[in-house]
């Protein structure tokens, strides 16, 4: 299998996998958590797809739903208290959660992985992280221990870990945050899947790691052709790495749009919001832009469109009617491929 | 981690010393008197009794007489019983294999039922399970032993006839059963408590869901990565235990009537045999001073984190 992914290398065909399924769609997806005080709607109707080679970046403030999504789509929900009364999840054209636990568990790990935010309490305290690397090979592809080993040492080389050999054996505590989080990349990568999922990866990192770590997965990606959902809040890390962008807010995709566009021209006042909030040098001295209010508390989500009680632009029609995420056009009706936004004013905010 | 374990070992040479001289001040302080005891009923000539004394030296003051018998211990000497007149060594050579063989029993037992407990409830939190273990330990710990003790006599040996009351023969593994049940229940208790919180709250932990996340089968991600980190606690519990139990059976020994350890200084004491009551002692702390030793060193080995220089 993985050999057919890497014969279409770098300019593979956009949209259509090998079998005319792309890599992965999620359609219609609901989550619910059953708590004390109610049930809490995580995720609400969430559609996504990405395609081999393919960067999906997942923007939105923590509550959003966009981990919630992710761990859906791992199969790492904890249920109960979670649920997915509705929605799909294919991946190459079947859906996960139809399939027995086994099925899934085979798919974890060897086809979908997943890079945690941190990476010290994500790897285990007790165990040398040449085990924790090795027990993918040994699991999926029952390598003997000192094979496994040995492709450990590999896999730490891959992702530019220094003296790798005599490291090895040592324990995540010995490792710095960057470090530890390149051992993360390597235990998803270790298999060489066809997507991977990272959940903030850079978030606990400082800056100037942040952009190594950055740039060794995007590079990884492109050489083993993966798609990748990168889940973060921080749209500066978004701009060089992603393809496409989906802003999450209370469970739902309030826009969608290529990376660039939605810098430039974004067509929903919750990403302008977020936009206008990023520090810039040349408005240094000014006052800095927040979007005011909280995000909704998930078992109370606002009748109508859920941003509406933060919105500058909201009216009547934001309280009662939910919009639905709406393809977006240029003024003159041509259309914006892979453009959507979820707001009854989307014109007036593109173009306005 | 040598300098480590030299620097423990000569820590325990005071401990021991002041532990000892603190038995050995109590046993001084203790009223009645060894020799009167020997007297019994009949009646006595003062000037026969001090010539005794004197002999044995008991008129010396406290510290010099400490000295002597510490003197004598470093030379493995540990007296005589004055009125049996028996080699102490040899009352210990005869109590400590039976309180050892008891011990290892009851240890055994909790490990085995105490963490087996703790791992079925643990990988349930607030099942039905759960709580009725929360019961089931909750019950042990709030009965005293020798309720405990006079219980299991009734029900297994006056009620069913399976076992007699009392231990006939202290070398005997079977006859030991019943009071190494009574003996462990208490740490099987604390152990079953351990490992299910333990347990229970290691399954929340991040590293557990990347385990999942890595396609992990179940049994590997409970066996390896969970049990490997919820049972550090309970091995330095079962660890600093194995003195308890050792101390514990005096009270147990005593109700199934075992000749061991237990016994052997409850008796010395009621005779006011300060040197066999020492010297007991002396070896319990002694085996206190090495299992938590012992603890601390495999505290590290089973905890990467953890470093000794």
């Amino acid at each position: 299998m993985t050999i057919i992914d890497k014969a279409a290398e770098a300019p593979a065909p956009r949209g259509a996998g090998e079998n005319g399924h792309p890599l992965l769609q999620v359609r219609d997806l609901h989550v619910e958590f059953h708590t004390r005080d109610g049930v809490a709607k995580a995720v609400n109707g969430v559609n996504y797809t990405v395609d081999a080679g393919e960067t999906l970046a997942v923007l939105g403030e923590s509550g959003s739903g966009k981990s919630v999504t992710a761990q859906a789509i791992m199969g790492i929900l904890d249920m109960p208290p979670g649920r997915i009364p509705k929605g799909e999840i294919l991946f190459r054209g079947e859906d996960m959660l139809t399939m027995s636990s086994d099925e899934r568990r085979r798919l974890r790990g060897r086809k979908i992985a997943m890079i945690f935010q941190d990476a010290l309490s994500s790897l285990n305290p007790v165990l040398s992280v040449g085990y924790q690397l090795g027990e993918m090979f040994r699991v999926h592809q029952g390598l003997s221990k000192k094979d496994a080993k040995a492709k450990a040492i590999e896999l730490m080389d891959r992702v530019k870990i220094p003296a790798a050999r005599a490291r090895v054996n040592d324990y995540p505590h010995q490792f710095s945050g960057g470090m530890r989080q390149r051992i993360m990349i390597a235990m998803a990568l270790a298999l060489e899947p066809d997507l991977i999922i990272a959940d903030e990866p850079t978030t606990a990192l400082d800056v100037t790691v942040q952009a190594q770590v950055m740039e060794l997965l995007a590079e990884l990606q492109r050489e083993y052709n993966m798609g990748l959902i990168l889940i973060t809040h921080d749209l500066g890390v978004v701009a060089d790495v992603a393809d496409k962008i989906a802003v999450m807010y209370a469970g739902r995709i309030v826009e969608t749009a290529p990376v660039h566009e939605l810098y430039k021209r974004p067509a929903h006042p919750y990403t302008r919001g977020l936009l206008d909030s990023i520090p810039r040098l040349d408005q240094k001295g000014q006052e800095l832009y927040a979007i005011k209010g909280l995000p909704p508390n998930l078992t109370r989500i606002p009748t109508g469109c859920a941003f509406n009680p933060r919105c500058p632009k909201a009216d009547d029609l934001c309280r009662t009617e939910i919009p639905a995420l709406a393809p977006v056009t240029e003024q003159d009706g041509s259309e914006l491929p892979g453009r959507g936004s979820a707001c009854h004013f989307w014109k007036e905010t593109i173009h306005g | 981690m040598g300098r480590y374990v030299a620097r423990r070992l000569l820590q325990m040479i005071p401990v021991f010393i002041g532990s000892t001289f603190l038995i050995f001040a109590m046993m001084f302080a203790l009223p009645g008197d060894p020799v009167r005891a020997l007297m019994g009923e009949q009646a006595y000539d003062p000037a026969v009794v001090a010539h005794i004394r004197a002999d044995l030296g008991l008129d010396q003051p406290l510290w010099q007489q400490y000295a002597t018998y510490l003197w004598h211990l470093v030379q493995g000497d540990f007296g005589t019983e004055i009125a049996s007149k028996r080699e102490i060594s040899e009352i210990i050579a005869q109590a400590f294999p039976v309180t050892i063989r008891l011990t290892l029993f009851a240890f055994t037992f909790t490990v085995l039922v105490g963490i087996s407990l703790g791992v079925i409830a643990g990988l349930r939190p607030d099942s039905v399970r759960d709580r009725g273990l929360l019961t089931l330990t909750l019950v042990l710990i709030s009965m005293p032993s020798f309720v405990l003790g006079y219980l299991m006599q009734y029900l297994f040996a006056f009620q069913w006839g399976i076992t007699t009351p009392t231990v006939q023969d202290s070398n005997n593994f079977g006859d030991l059963f019943l009071p190494a049940v009574v003996l462990g229940s208490l740490s099987l208790a604390y152990v079953a408590r351990l490992t299910r919180t333990s347990m229970a709250e290691n399954l929340r932990a991040d590293y557990m869901r990347t385990a999942v996340a890595k396609g992990l089968p179940r049994r590997r991600i409970v066996g390896v990565h969970l049990m490997r980190n919820s049972l550090i606690p309970v091995v330095t519990f079962l660890g600093t235990d194995i003195g308890n139990l050792m101390t514990g059976a005096i009270v147990t020994e005593g109700i199934f009537n075992v000749q061991g350890v237990g016994k052997t200084i409850f008796d010395a004491l009621t005779r006011r045999e300060g040197s066999t009551v020492v010297g007991i002692a002396s070896l319990i702390v002694l085996v206190f001073l090495l299992t938590s030793l012992l603890v601390d060193l495999l505290y590290a080995v089973l905890d990467p984190r953890i470093r000794y220089a």
